[in-house]
C-alpha cells in the first residue's frame, strides 16, 4: 500500500499543477551548480520522511484505538487526499518558490517530527484523541503534498520534463520503499513511536536547513531568518529526541518491552499500557497485570472454578479487577442477575470502559446494566453493609506494599465472610506458588484461619509462569470438575488438574497474615527479590 | 550572642531552633534559608486554660452566692481520664448521682483528641500495650469496647486484629535514611548487637520474675507489681547507672532506652528512676516472652477511650469548671462543699456532697484543698511534673517516599532529635494515600522541670509550628509545602516525673490516702504517666466512695 499513494499525489501533481500563468515574473530554476542528483536525494528523503509520518499515525491509532484495518484504511484515505490537496494548492503558488519549499519542509518538520509525541499526548486525554488525530494526520499530508510539485517546478528548466517526471517518481517510490522496510524492522523496534517521529522530523528540518544553501541563489530577500528557524528547529527536534522519555514518561520506555501507548498516573497508581507485536499489556505501577494474549488462561481460571461451587449464583462481588477482564468471565453465566465491582480507582474503571483495545477485550463488559461499579478502597467498602453474595472474585494486584498487604489479611477475609451468602465460594488470586511459595501458602492458610475452606489451585499464564489462586467457600465443598463449555482454555480435565500442586510448589510452615504483622509482605518481597 | 530566653522579645529563627533542635537540624535549616523564617501555615494554640490556673496560683477564691448551690452525692473534681474512669466506675455500680467537674472546654485531659475532615487525631497519649491478665480494669473496659475477642492459653485476653497497631509499627531516620524498627540496626557493631541483646535477655529475665506471692517484678497497674526489696531497690538509682553498671555503653543501645524514657516519661536516662526504666520495657513482656505485648491504638489515640468513658457520664459531667476550693461542709446535711468557677458563666458555683474524689494533679491539692493549704504534706513537694508541646500537622498529602527507604509508619522517629518524631493519625484507617495529620511530638526533657516549663511557654504557636516543620524537614524535604495548618498544645503539667526514689517512696504511697472524705485518683498516685494507671486509679478511688456508700460491688482493682 505503500507505494500506491505517491503514485496520486505526483499524478495529481503533473495534472493539476497546469501550465504556468503567463505573468510568471521570472524563471525559477536550480543554480547550475547544484547538480540535479543532489536534488533527488533530497527527494529521496522528504518521500521516506512522508510514509514514516503516514505509517507512524496508521501504527499509533491502532494501537490505541485498536481495529487496525479500519485505523490503516482512514489514516491512508486522509493522507491521500490531503497529499492531492496539497499538491492542488501548489499550483497557486507562484513566486518565491524556493522560499516556500524550504518552509513547507520547516512546517512538516515541525509537525511530522512532533506528531508521534502530539498523539501521545493528546491520547493521554481520551475525548480528545480524534480531533486531534485526524487534523493533524491531514495537515501533514497537505505540507507533504506540496513538497514534489515544489521540487520539480524547480528542476523545470534544468531537465527536460519527462526527465523530471522519470527520476522523480524514481527517487519518491525508493524513498516509499525504504521508509516502508525501515519501519517495521529498524526503526519501530530500536527506536520506538516517539523517536522515529522525532528522527524524521530532524531529516526533514535538515533538508530545510541544507536548502538554504543549496537553493540560496533563487531566494527572494535574506536567508538568515529561514536559517535561524531551521536551526531552531533542528535544536528542538535534538533535545526532544535527547529528552524523548520524558515525553512519553520515558524513563520508563527502557523498563518496557513493548512500545507505550498510554500512560497516565492516577491519584492512587501509574497506569500504563504498552503494545507488541503479540498484543497488548496493562501495567499498574510497573507491574504487569495482563498480556491480551493470554489473560484469558488466567481469568478463566480465576472466575470459573467458584461458579462450579455455585453454579446458581446470582450475585456476584469483583474486589479489584478494574481491567473488566473478570467481569467478561462472570457475565457469561447467564444465572448472574448483578455484579458489583469494587476498584479503588476510577481512572481504571474508566478507561477499561473507554478505552477501545480494552473495552474490546472485556467486550464492553462495563456497560452490561447488570454491573455496578463502586470506586472505593476494597477495605473500606467491606466495612459497609451489603445484601449477601453468592460469589466474590477477589483480584487484588500482588502484596507487595504494607497498603496492598491489608487486602490479604485474616481481618480482610473475615471482613468479606460478613458479605456472602451461606455456602458462597469466593476465587482469590494468590500470586505465585512457584516463585513465592511462602506467600501464596501464606494466602491460602490466612484465608484458611478466617474460617473458609480452602481448595488451592494453580495454572500456567506464559506471562505470569505458573499462578494460584485459593478457591474457598463457607462451606465445605467438593473439588470441581465441570468446566462451563465453550471456553478458550478451561475445560473438565485442565479444570481438575489444577488443584493438583507439583512437588515444588507444596506447602510450606508459614505466619497467617495479620494487619498487626504483615508477614505476607516480608514474604512477598523476600521471594520476588530473588528473582529480580 | 548568646542570649537567654526573653518572652516580651520575638526570636529570631537561628535563635529558636538553636534553644530547640539538635545543631545539625539548625546548621541545615538555616543553612538553607537564611536565618529568617519561611512562612508558616495558619493554625491556633490550643489549650490547656493557663490563664484560670495561675490565678489560682495566686489565691483566687471565689464565693458562691446562696442560690448557687448544688446538692449532689459526689463531685470528681477532673475530667481527665483519673476523673472519667471514676465516674465510669461509679455508673458500673448503678451510682448516677455525682458530678464531674472539668475546667477545659473537652474532657480527657492529656489523652485529649481531635477531628479533621479527614481523620481523628491525638493531642497527647496515643495507645495502650494490649493488657496482660493482671489489668483487670483495663481488660472490663476494653471487653465493654468490644476489643477482646477472646484470651490465649496462659489467660491473657486477645485483641482484635482491627485494633492493634497495624505492621509497619516504627521506623528511624539516621544519616538521611528511615529504617524499620526503633532500634537502629543498621551499622551496628558486634558489640552493639551483643549489648542490645543481653538487655533484651535481662529485661526477659525480669519479665519471667516473682516474687514469693506470685507477683511480677514489673507489673501494669503499678499496684500490682512486686514490693521486694531486691526489685524496689532499683528505683534508688537511675536508669542511666543501672545501664553503666551493666556495662552498657553502646550509644545506640543508650539511646533505644532513654528514647523509651523520653517516650513515657518525659525524663532523660540520668533523670529516670531505674525502677521506671526496666518498667517500660518489663511490664509489657508476657511471662518471659521476646515479644512486647502488641499496641491498640486508634487514629485519634486514647482519645477513643476517652470519648467512651465520657459518652457514659454525658449527663453528670460539668465543662469549663475551675475547681477552686474543696473543704468540709460548713451547713446543711453533706459532709463537703466544692466550689468551682464557672469559666464561661463567671460566676462561682457551689456544690454540696458527700464524698469528693480529687482527680486532678497531685500538685494542685496544696491550692485546692482547704486543709492543705494551712498545712501542706510534705510529700508534696516530691511531685515533679514534665512539660510537652504537641504540634499537629495537617498535611495535604504524605511526603514523597525514596528509594531504599523503609515506608511510612505509625509511629515515625527521628535519630538525632530532641523530638520524638511524630505519629500518622491515618495508619489504623484504610486511607493509605492523599490527607493525613501527623502529631509532632515534643518533651522538654530538662532537669529542671520548672525551667523546662518556662521554656516551652516562651515560644507561641508560630514557635513550635517551626520548631515542628524544621524538624521534620530534615527527613521530609517537603514537609512545609504539604502542611495546610499546624496546631499546637503545650502541656504544661503533661506527666509525672517517675525520678530516683520516688516511685517507691514513702510519699507516693501515702499519696494515695484518703483525706477525710476526699479520694484521690490521678496518674502521678502511680509515679508514671500511663492511661492504665488514670483507670486504675480512677476505678480505685470510686471504689472507697462506693464502700463509704456501703454499696456492695464486685472489685475491679482488688
Amino acid at each position: 500500500m505503500a507505494s500506491v499513494h505517491h503514485t496520486d499525489s505526483t499524478g495529481a501533481d503533473s495534472g493539476l499543477a497546469g501550465p504556468h500563468p503567463p505573468d510568471t515574473p521570472r524563471v525559477e530554476a536550480v543554480p547550475a551548480f547544484v547538480h540535479p542528483t543532489i536534488l533527488f536525494l533530497n527527494v529521496l528523503l522528504i518521500a521516506t520522511c512522508g510514509l514514516i509520518y503516514e505509517l507512524l499515525a496508521g501504527t499509533l491509532a491502532s494501537y490505541v484505538l485498536g481495529d487496525s484495518v479500519t485505523q490503516f484504511s482512514l489514516i491512508i484515505g486522509i493522507y491521500l487526499s490531503a497529499l492531492g490537496f496539497g499538491a492542488w494548492v501548489s499550483g497557486f503558488i507562484n513566486t518565491g518558490l524556493a522560499r516556500r519549499f524550504i518552509e513547507v519542509e520547516l512546517a512538516v518538520a515541525l509537525l511530522g517530527g512532533f506528531s508521534a509525541p502530539i498523539l501521545f499526548l493528546a491520547f493521554s486525554r481520551l475525548t480528545y484523541f480524534y480531533a486531534v488525530l485526524y487534523p493533524l494526520v491531514f495537515v501533514i499530508g497537505v505540507l507533504v503534498g506540496l513538497e514534489i510539485p515544489l521540487l520539480m517546478r524547480l528542476l523545470e528548466n534544468r531537465l527536460r520534463f519527462k526527465d523530471i517526471v522519470s527520476r522523480v517518481l524514481t527517487f519518491d517510490y525508493l524513498g516509499s520503499l525504504a521508509a516502508s522496510i525501515l519501519f517495521p524492522i529498524l526503526l519501530v523496534p530500536r527506536l520506538g513511536l516517539v523517536r522515529t517521529s522525532l528522527l524524521f522530523g530532524l531529516v526533514n528540518a535538515g533538508v530545510g536547513l541544507w536548502g538554504t544553501w543549496l537553493l540560496g541563489p533563487l531566494i527572494e530577500g535574506k536567508v538568515t531568518g529561514l536559517r535561524i528557524r531551521g536551526v531552531l528547529l533542528v535544536l528542538l527536534l535534538l533535545v526532544a529526541f535527547y529528552k524523548a522519555n520524558a515525553l512519553t514518561s520515558l524513563a520508563e520506555d527502557g523498563l518496557y518491552a513493548d512500545d507505550i501507548i498510554y500512560s497516565k498516573t492516577t491519584s492512587y497508581q501509574r497506569i500504563v499500557i504498552t503494545k507488541g507485536r503479540s498484543g497488548f499489556q496493562l501495567f499498574l505501577n510497573g507491574n504487569l497485570q495482563f498480556a491480551s494474549a493470554d489473560e484469558y488462561r488466567y481469568h478463566e481460571a480465576l472466575v470459573h472454578p467458584a461458579f462450579a461451587v455455585r453454579p446458581d449464583a446470582r450475585r456476584v462481588l469483583i474486589l479489584g479487577g478494574g481491567d473488566g477482564l473478570a467481569l467478561r468471565e462472570v457475565l457469561g453465566h447467564s444465572s448472574v442477575e448483578s455484579v458489583t465491582l469494587v476498584d479503588l480507582d476510577p481512572d481504571m474503571t474508566h478507561l477499561s470502559d473507554r478505552f477501545p483495545p480494552l473495552a474490546a477485550l472485556n467486550h464492553a463488559s462495563f456497560s452490561d446494566p447488570k454491573v455496578h461499579v463502586v470506586n472505593a478502597d476494597a477495605m473500606a467498602w467491606l466495612q459497609g453493609e451489603s445484601e449477601p453474595y453468592d460469589v466474590a472474585i477477589v483480584d487484588f494486584p500482588d502484596p507487595n506494599s504494607f497498603a496492598l498487604g491489608k487486602l490479604y489479611t485474616t481481618r480482610f477475609y473475615a471482613m468479606l465472610r460478613s458479605h456472602l451468602s451461606p455456602g458462597a465460594a469466593v476465587a482469590v488470586q494468590c500470586t505465585s506458588p512457584l516463585f513465592a511459595r511462602s506467600s501464596y501458602w501464606c494466602i491460602v492458610r490466612t484465608i484458611e484461619s478466617a474460617g473458609f475452606f480452602v481448595r488451592p489451585y494453580q495454572t500456567a499464564v506464559p506471562s505470569f509462569g505458573v499462578w494460584g489462586f485459593a478457591l474457598a467457600s463457607t462451606a465445605p465443598f467438593e473439588r470441581p470438575s465441570n468446566a462451563p463449555a465453550g471456553l478458550r482454555f478451561l475445560n473438565d480435565a485442565t479444570l481438575a488438574a489444577m488443584f493438583d500442586f507439583g512437588a515444588d510448589m507444596t506447602p510450606v510452615d508459614v505466619e497467617i497474615n495479620r494487619l498487626d504483622n504483615q508477614a505476607l509482605v516480608r514474604y512477598y518481597e523476600s521471594e520476588w527479590k530473588r528473582w529480580e | 550572642m548568646a542570649r537567654g530566653i526573653n518572652r516580651d522579645r520575638a526570636w529570631t529563627r537561628r535563635e529558636l531552633l538553636a534553644s530547640f533542635l539538635a545543631a545539625p537540624v539548625v546548621a541545615s535549616a538555616c543553612g538553607r534559608f537564611g536565618a529568617s523564617a519561611p512562612s508558616l501555615p495558619p493554625g491556633d494554640l490550643v489549650g490547656p486554660s493557663v490563664e484560670i490556673g495561675h490565678r489560682l496560683r495566686d489565691g483566687f477564691r471565689p464565693e458562691p452566692a446562696a442560690d448557687a448551690w448544688i446538692e449532689t452525692g459526689v463531685v470528681v473534681a477532673g475530667g481527665g481520664c483519673a476523673g472519667l474512669a471514676a465516674a465510669w466506675r461509679l455508673l458500673r455500680a448503678g451510682v448516677s448521682e455525682f458530678q464531674l467537674l472539668e475546667l477545659e472546654s473537652s474532657p480527657g485531659g492529656t489523652a485529649r483528641s481531635g477531628h479533621s475532615e479527614v481523620v481523628g487525631y491525638p493531642w497527647g497519649a496515643h495507645y495502650i500495650p494490649a493488657p496482660l491478665k493482671d489489668d483487670r480494669t483495663l481488660i472490663a473496659l476494653l471487653d465493654e469496647l468490644g476489643v477482646i475477642e477472646g484470651t490465649d492459653a496462659q489467660g491473657n485476653p486477645l485483641v482484635g486484629e482491627q485494633y492493634l497497631c497495624r505492621d509497619p509499627e516504627e521506623r528511624v531516620y539516621h544519616q538521611g535514611r528511615w529504617y524499620e524498627g526503633l532500634y537502629l540496626r543498621a551499622g551496628a557493631s558486634a558489640e552493639d548487637e551483643r549489648q542490645f541483646d543481653s538487655f533484651r535477655q535481662a529485661t526477659r529475665r525480669w519479665s519471667a520474675w516473682r516474687d514469693a506471692r506470685g507477683r511480677r517484678a514489673f507489673a501494669i497497674p503499678v499496684a500490682t507489681s512486686s514490693q521486694d526489696a531486691e526489685v524496689t531497690a532499683l528505683d534508688k538509682i537511675s536508669m542511666a547507672s543501672w545501664m553503666d553498671a551493666q556495662g552498657y555503653s553502646s550509644p545506640r543501645l543508650r539511646w533505644y532506652v532513654e528514647y523509651a524514657c523520653r517516650d513515657d516519661y518525659g525524663t532523660h536516662l540520668e533523670e529516670t528512676s531505674a525502677w521506671a526504666g526496666l518498667f517500660y520495657f518489663c511490664a509489657r513482656l508476657g511471662d518471659g516472652s521476646d515479644e512486647a505485648q502488641p499496641l491498640v491504638t486508634w487514629p485519634e489515640g486514647n482519645g477513643h477511650l476517652v470519648n467512651h468513658l465520657y459518652g457514659a457520664a454525658r449527663a453528670q459531667t460539668r465543662l469549663g469548671m475551675a475547681v477552686t476550693d474543696v473543704r468540709a461542709s460548713s451547713a446543711g446535711n453533706r459532709a463537703m462543699e466544692v466550689v468551682a468557677f464557672d469559666v464561661n458563666a463567671g460566676a462561682p458555683v457551689g456544690f454540696r456532697c458527700d464524698q469528693v474524689i480529687f482527680a486532678a494533679p497531685r500538685f494542685l491539692a496544696s491550692r485546692l484543698i482547704a486543709g492543705y493549704r494551712d498545712n501542706p504534706p510534705a510529700y508534696l513537694a516530691d511531685f515533679e511534673y514534665g512539660s510537652w508541646a504537641v504540634a499537629n500537622l495537617h498535611l495535604r498529602d504524605r511526603p514523597a517516599t525514596r528509594p531504599f527507604n523503609f515506608p511510612l509508619c505509625w509511629d515515625n522517629v527521628l535519630y538525632d532529635s530532641p523530638s520524638l518524631g511524630y505519629v500518622v493519625a491515618t495508619h489504623q484507617t484504610e486511607l493509605d494515600r492523599g490527607p493525613t495529620v501527623f502529631s509532632y511530638y515534643y518533651p522538654l526533657c530538662d532537669a529542671d522541670a520548672a525551667a523546662a516549663r518556662t521554656r516551652m511557654l516562651a515560644a507561641g504557636r508560630d514557635e513550635w509550628a517551626e520548631v515542628a516543620l524544621s524538624d521534620l524537614e530534615f527527613a521530609h524535604p517537603d514537609i512545609r509545602s504539604l502542611t495546610e495548618r499546624i496546631d499546637v498544645m503545650r502541656w504544661g503539667h503533661a506527666m509525672i516525673r517517675p525520678k530516683p526514689g520516688f516511685l517507691w517512696s514513702s510519699s507516693r504511697q501515702l499519696s494515695s490516702q484518703p483525706y477525710g472524705n476526699i479520694h484521690f485518683a490521678h496518674t502521678d498516685l502511680s509515679g508514671v504517666a500511663l492511661f492504665e494507671e488514670a483507670l486504675y486509679h480512677g476505678v480505685r478511688a470510686a471504689e472507697e466512695v462506693l464502700a463509704a456508700r456501703n454499696i456492695r460491688t464486685g472489685s475491679l482493682v482488688a
